[in-house]
């Protein structure tokens, strides 16, 4: 008897073995009884007010096609998407965002500062698309500000808006009152959220977690009620109106001799000041970008990671867990007070309706799903938020809902969010990653 | 007799109204390993962390090289010289090793960073082939040796170490035992160790103290305590040493 040798397995993909098909259909099969039992009575009855009293329709046909879509999608992903070798639904995420490894991440990071400054000039680019950059850039500053305190320091804070409301105001009553100019009031809304910041980081000093975020998130709806009832010095729900614009180095955008089109011999046109307030947030964006990329460095930002992972930890190194939290809420609240100084002067109408709950909620979204702690997820993010939500905008109903499926899928994908490997901070020779969900959280 | 370097004297430490310290005495000398010993639920702990100031005794005083640091905080007695490697590690998990290091140097100005690096990673070889892992990904032992490297890099005068064998493997509590005798032979280093594990830590310690309920019921030097009939019976037995 010669042997014969064998055929590499591997050579032949092998076809589909029957118990797969068959197991496949048995969850299928599975899943459509479940969705019966759900969507049996909900959907199939349905009682209706007559003259007689209430009766009971009946729509069995809607309860069959729920069951149906339900047993065909299930057995059609299992036999695809599900089915793959190492099948999971990671696989459906662009190569890119899995990885990120440093070339890619990089890749997108230029790309993305490349489309973000020569934007208002891309050929196609028009107001509309101007402003939605302006407003998503908003988001990001944002974000990132916040990224700070949630991502690094690890103090869930659900009032961040508070800040932008306390940036926004402190610019738009200066103005009124004392008639001081955007530029000089820039940092000094910085410092007042910076304040704002500390005033809040007072109280919640020994808390953490559930209790911090309770109290950050009153926080925040105490300053938007003061703002609202204050009616003799913020104007109440009226809120603020005629907030000066920006200037150029002094030069206004105004239609005048002595206006920026004229100075330059350009034709006036209102797009200018529209670029302007554009390159202004970017400014502000990278600013907020780079200090917090350069904070990590510092002992300080350090610090933060520290008290991050572990707050006994950090004391018993001789840290001061005081000057570490407040430093961390002031300087946040400070980056949230700039955004909100900018978008004062960007509305030139202020009022408490911008400054609800729903924003700082969308800020903390922003952060989580980008990856905590990571700058370029956070963009990311922003821009897939902030975007997605302009244009679903002819949606208007449903665009929470997406909204909501988006997150969903966001956290059954990547739970610690688009990007979420942490690159250390400092390293001697070579740069290594390590992907978060090798490290259980805040635990050893 | 060298001078007392740490003296608890007196110290009472309650948690609300339930008493945790009635009274304890304690002192280490300076160049000395002292450990404490006793079963669970004792007040180990509970003293390791009143001579660091969380929580605060209510009576009695705590002096350190003369200083009085009862009412101090946490980070202000780190900075006396005083490290702590606290009970359960609490390295940084997900900062790496080398970042973790850095933390411990926090207090220090820098200048003696790099020579104290290599000083702990000859110590711990291991954790120089980790340098750039995430600390949560070493191991039990390795996270233990990264706890003590951290408090070493503050360059301390006394260390005081909250039960470094638990849950390790023997041969790593042995390993881990054997670093300490030579840092206290070689540097000096004064050592204050909490264990429960009391056969090693008597074996090693020049001095020892026993703790029950709150209370230290004896002491005596580490082999003598060792001997004693009444240590073995409640500490030692099951055979297994």
């Amino acid at each position: 008897m010669t042997a014969t040798p064998a055929k590499p397995a591997s050579a032949v993909a092998p076809p589909a073995p029957a118990h797969d098909l068959a197991h496949a259909f048995k969850d299928a099969l599975f899943s459509a009884l479940l969705a019966l039992g759900l969507f049996g009575v909900i959907m199939g009855l349905k009682t209706e007010q007559e003259p007689t009293g209430l009766i009971l329709e009946q729509h069995w046909e809607r309860v069959l096609w729920a069951v149906g879509i339900v047993f065909v999608g299930r057995l059609v992903l299992n036999l695809t998407i599900w089915r793959r070798p190492g099948g999971k639904l990671d696989d459906l995420m662009p190569k890119g965002l899995q990885k990120y490894g440093g070339s890619t991440g990089t890749a997108i990071g230029v790309i993305l500062i490349a489309v973000a400054l020569t934007l208002p000039f891309l050929p196609g680019a028009e107001r509309y698309h101007v402003d939605l950059g302006t407003l998503v850039l908003t988001y990001v500053m944002l974000g990132w500000g916040l990224n700070i305190v949630v991502g690094l320091a690890g103090l869930l804070d659900l009032g961040y808006v508070a800040f932008y409301a306390v940036g926004a105001y402190s610019y738009a009553l200066l103005a009124s009152y004392f008639d001081l100019g955007f530029w000089a009031c820039l940092p000094l809304a910085f410092i007042l959220a910076c304040f704002w910041g500390i005033i809040l980081g007072f109280p919640v000093l020994r808390l953490r977690g559930d209790y911090l975020a309770i109290v950050t998130l009153a926080f925040g709806e105490i300053i938007r009620v003061v703002l609202l009832n204050w009616s003799e010095f913020t104007g109440g729900p009226n809120g603020i109106g005629q907030i000066p614009r920006p200037s150029f180095f002094g030069l206004e955008f105004s239609r005048g001799d002595d206006g920026f089109a004229a100075y330059f011999g350009l034709e006036f046109s209102s797009m200018h000041r529209i670029i302007f307030l554009y390159y202004v947030i970017l400014v502000l964006a990278f600013v907020t970008h780079l200090v917090s990329v350069r904070l990590r460095k510092l002992p300080i930002g350090r610090a933060w990671e520290a008290m991050r992972e572990d707050e006994i930890a950090c004391r018993s190194l001789g840290l001061s867990i005081v000057r570490t939290k407040l430093t961390a809420f002031a300087i946040g609240a400070g980056f949230g007070g700039l955004a909100g100084a900018f978008f004062a002067t960007r509305q030139g109408f202020i009022s408490p309706e911008s400054f609800t709950f729903i924003e700082s909620a969308l800020i903390l979204a922003i952060v989580v799903l980008g990856g905590m702690g990571s700058q370029l997820g956070v963009a990311i993010a922003a821009v897939v938020m902030i975007g997605g939500f302009e244009y679903f905008r002819e949606f208007e109903q449903y665009r929470m809902l997406v909204f909501g499926m988006m997150m969903v899928l966001i956290m059954v994908w990547r739970p610690r969010g688009l990007v979420s490997s942490r690159a250390p901070s400092v390293y001697l020779k070579e740069r290594k990653k390590v992907g978060a969900d090798m490290v259980s959280q805040g635990h050893g | 007799m060298s001078q007392a370097m740490l003296d608890v004297s007196g110290v009472k430490t309650y948690y609300g109204n339930i008493v945790a310290l009635r009274g304890v005495d304690v002192t280490v000398n300076q160049g000395e390993i002292v450990t404490l010993i006793g079963a669970n639920g004792a007040g180990k702990s509970t003293l390791m962390m009143t001579i660091f100031g969380k929580p605060q005794a209510r009576e009695g005083s705590i002096t350190y090289m003369g200083e009085d640091i009862t009412r101090m905080p946490t980070h202000k007695i780190a900075r006396l010289s005083i490290a702590q490697s606290p009970e359960g590690r609490r390295i940084f998990p997900r900062m790496t090793v080398f970042e973790n290091l850095q933390m411990g140097a926090a207090i220090t100005d820098g200048t003696h960073f790099q020579s104290d690096l290599e000083k702990v990673f000859a110590f711990f070889p291991r954790l120089k082939e980790r340098m750039h892992q995430r600390g949560g990904t070493l191991s039990g032992g390795e996270q233990q040796m990264l706890a003590i490297a951290r408090a070493l890099m503050s360059r301390p005068k006394l260390l005081l170490l909250d039960e470094p064998s638990l849950g390790l493997a023997p041969l790593i509590v042995k390993q881990i035992f054997e670093s300490l005798k030579t840092l206290n032979e070689q540097d000096g280093l004064t050592v204050f160790l909490v264990e429960q594990n009391a056969y090693h830590a008597l074996k090693l310690a020049h001095r020892g103290y026993v703790m029950v309920n709150g209370l230290i019921t004896m002491t005596g030097g580490g082999r003598e305590l060792l001997a004693k009939e009444e240590v073995r019976a409640a500490y030692l037995e099951g055979g297994r040493h």
